[in-house]
């Protein structure tokens, strides 16, 4: 997708990680390491964003994605304002585009979106004047993607390199932005076996042609990851006919100590947050040694810095 | 007023006719194709010289957006598009607010668009009450108010039992229903189609199933009551199959598909693209390619414009949320003769499309060339490029998918009832 990148090959917006170029993915995850330590100072703060405005626009509700898209401008030393707009103005039937408009007016530099439909990033990204920068921090089931990217930041914390392993994402890959965004980064980093693992009814039609292999047994899907990842299951999925019930999904889709052994036995278990436990994932695997959830969130915070920092045209700390 | 149209290549599929061809046109009436009567003293003479003239387009599908949608588009902006496409002769879906669903309204739509230059109107009726898929229209009252068939258009029908009375009563009077196929529940919650498009962007899909399995009920139900259907906006190849095996068995349907779906595919989303939400979704490349070789076997009976103009804040929205529709009356004979050259269709067959065989599934006069008939007659120069641009259409919605696209073919002059409706500058 051009939108995101200038002619010269800077990135402008971060919509998707689908279409980005390897050698952009491995300068972002880069320079998260560069901002890896600014965490630790006394002083948690670097002056590369100074000056800089950032509206965290959500459409829909989110706690920890927005706290952490807030986190890291702020410790690049930015403005932030926080709009829940779930909550506000579009209640009251505004239009996307006049919010989007209004808040230009106030000299934003970069907008954080979130929205529930997918491709509303990619509409505001197109609508917004060229100085303006926009970070998709998750729309409908399409891209979410810099927990992509904290997730390979992850992976490679971990695991050292791409080029020889084995991941599988399990559960609802249908309704999952994160999935989405995974599975590009996962290929494009050059991971040689992304596997997806679920029912039918919550694997996306054709999602074969976006480079996975497709398991439907736990059993035979897990057997020789290196990287387990665990997807949320909303309870709503119960409604629409998709699932008989959770307790049912747990037994064969839950991931139990039992399950988790059948992969690698260094195989590390991710989970984009926030989790259900007994759900998806029983807590002995959560809390487990092999989990490396809590991780997941901190380096979150450095990816979103980096993201930032080379959109608004600097580079690392 | 007589007019003479000189040294035009006249297309007349109807009568076979392709050649160069001096048309008369007197009192409203075709007077003589070829040489011109002894007696017949133009008063104004349109050299046609490299231009083609047909027959008047014959549009299965236009939403004229009166009454209640004014704020989209009204009836003198549309009519005035159809003319500037070539449009003679439309037919008009009921989904207006209120819906065509009583004799007066449609009465009342033909009274106005008889008092307005452009096309002739021909009001499809609602098929039940304020087409909420429960009650049946007065369809005998609606026909003789003007109704030439009765649809849903794009809403739904959930009740088979409703949709087996309904055919059984029109079989009664031999009237028409014309009818999308596309099951409810399959197609629940769904902007594109089911496919590995809509799984990249994360859009809810509409299965090639809720096309197959509603034309399943619907050829059923035709072939055992023997009502008259037609099968409007066909999308899927598995769907097209289905209709010719249910042909060749004699059943008694006939199919259109929008001129959009003959050239688009579910690719063209990729960019978010709101103008590409349309309905039926834009499917796979190989359900066009389907309808590419379907319209050129014959299998599909006619292409329309299933011009749908959209208030443009309704398409400046995240895609999902956007109205779905194209406007595109003025796009049916550029897209139809795109078809044609990159198939290889002779233009003959090609205008076959949009003119004779949409006016036998419409049931009305026009669609050819014969003297005697009506003068409603299309002028257009076949090599002619021009830029679509809100600027270059006159309908009131500019949403196309083909925005700042280049077309060839451009009508010069639009003739109906004799009457020269639209002449281009």
């Amino acid at each position: 997708m051009n939108l995101q990148l200038s002619a010269d090959g800077r990135l402008r917006h971060l919509l998707t990680l689908d279409g980005l170029p390897r050698a952009i993915l491995t300068q972002i995850l880069d320079n998260a390491e560069s901002f890896m330590d600014v965490g630790e100072r006394e002083v948690k703060k670097v002056p590369l964003l100074r000056g800089k405005s950032i509206f965290n626009l959500f459409f829909e509700p989110s706690t920890r994605t927005r706290t952490t898209f807030e986190i890291a401008a702020k410790r690049l030393s930015a403005d932030v304002v926080n709009l829940n707009i779930a909550t506000s103005s579009q209640t009251k039937g505004e239009a996307i585009l006049d919010t989007v408009d209004n808040l230009a007016a106030m000299n934003a530099d970069m907008f954080v979106v979130r929205h529930s439909q997918s491709g509303a990033a990619h509409f505001i990204a197109r609508h917004v004047a060229p100085h303006i920068s926009v970070v998709n921090a998750g729309d409908g089931r399409h891209a979410h993607p810099t927990q992509g990217l904290l997730d390979m930041f992850t992976i490679r914390r971990y695991k050292g390199a791409f080029h020889n392993l084995t991941v599988a994402i399990v559960g609802d890959v249908l309704h999952s932005r994160v999935a989405r965004s995974q599975i590009h980064a996962l290929t494009t980093l050059g991971v040689p076996e992304v596997r997806v693992i679920g029912p039918k009814t919550l694997l996306p039609v054709g999602v074969e042609q976006m480079g996975v292999k497709v398991f439907h047994s736990m059993e035979q899907g897990l057997a020789g990851c290196d990287v387990v990842i665990m997807l949320r299951l909303q309870n709503e999925r119960m409604k629409g006919a998709l699932l008989p019930s959770s307790q049912e999904y747990f037994k064969f889709f839950g991931l139990t100590p039992e399950k988790l052994a059948l992969a690698k036995p260094d195989a590390i278990v991710m989970h984009p947050g926030p989790m259900n436990r007994g759900v998806e994932i029983d807590s002995e695997v959560a809390d487990g040694p092999q989990s490396v959830i809590l991780p997941q969130v901190t380096y979150g915070i450095a990816v979103r810095m980096a993201v930032m920092a080379m959109l608004a045209g600097g580079a690392a700390a | 007023m007589k007019i003479l149209i000189k040294n035009g290549r006249v297309i007349d599929p109807m009568n076979a006719r392709d050649g160069v061809a001096d048309v008369c046109v007197a009192a409203g009436k075709i007077v003589a194709v070829g040489a011109a009567p002894a007696d017949f003293h133009a008063n104004r003479v349109i050299d046609a010289a490299g231009l083609v003239v047909c027959p008047g387009l014959v549009d299965l599908s236009v939403r004229l957006r009166e009454p209640g949608f004014e704020y989209k588009a009204t009836l003198e902006s549309e009519m005035l598009a159809a003319a500037a496409g070539g449009v003679t002769s439309l037919a008009c879906p009921p989904d207006t607010e209120p819906p065509l669903d009583e004799p007066g309204l449609v009465e009342m739509l033909k009274f106005r668009a008889r008092n307005l230059p452009g096309p002739r109107v021909y009001p499809i009726g609602a098929l039940t009450q304020k087409l909420d898929g429960k009650l049946l229209t007065e369809m005998a009252e609606l026909t003789e108010a003007g109704c030439r068939a009765f649809t849903q258009a794009d809403a739904p029908l959930t009740d088979t039992q409703v949709l087996l009375r309904a055919m059984e009563y029109a079989a009664t009077f031999g009237f028409s229903l014309w009818l999308r196929p596309q099951d409810v529940s399959l197609a629940r919650g769904g902007v594109a189609h089911d496919g590995a498009v809509a799984s990249r962007l994360g859009l809810p899909g509409i299965p090639t199933l809720a096309e197959t399995v509603a034309l399943a009920t619907i050829l059923q139900l035709a072939r055992e009551t023997g009502a008259r259907v037609h099968l409007a906006r066909l999308s899927t190849r598995e769907g097209i199959a289905m209709v010719r095996a249910a042909k060749a068995q004699g059943v008694a349907v006939s199919c259109d598909v929008a001129a959009t779906h003959a050239h688009l595919s579910e690719n063209d989303l990729l960019g978010f693209d709101s103008h590409c939400h349309l309905m039926p979704p834009l499917r796979t490349l190989r359900d066009r390619d389907a309808i590419r070789e379907a319209l050129r076997d014959g299998s599909i009976d006619a292409l329309c414009s299933d011009h749908t103009p959209v208030d443009e804040d309704e398409k400046q929205v995240p895609f999902g949320e956007s109205a779905p529709g194209a406007s595109g009356v003025e796009l049916l004979l550029p897209l139809t003769l795109k078809w044609a050259r990159e198939m290889g269709v002779p233009l003959l067959q090609a205008i076959d499309l949009i003119t004779w065989k949409p006016a036998q599934i419409l049931g009305v006069a026009g669609g050819h060339l014969s003297v005697g008939s009506c003068a409603d007659i299309c002028v257009f120069d076949a090599t002619a490029e021009w830029v679509v641009t809100p600027r270059t259409l006159a309908s009131q919605g500019a949403n196309t998918p083909f925005l700042d696209h280049a077309m060839q073919g451009r009508v010069r002059y639009t003739l109906i009832d004799g009457h020269l409706d639209f002449e281009a500058h």
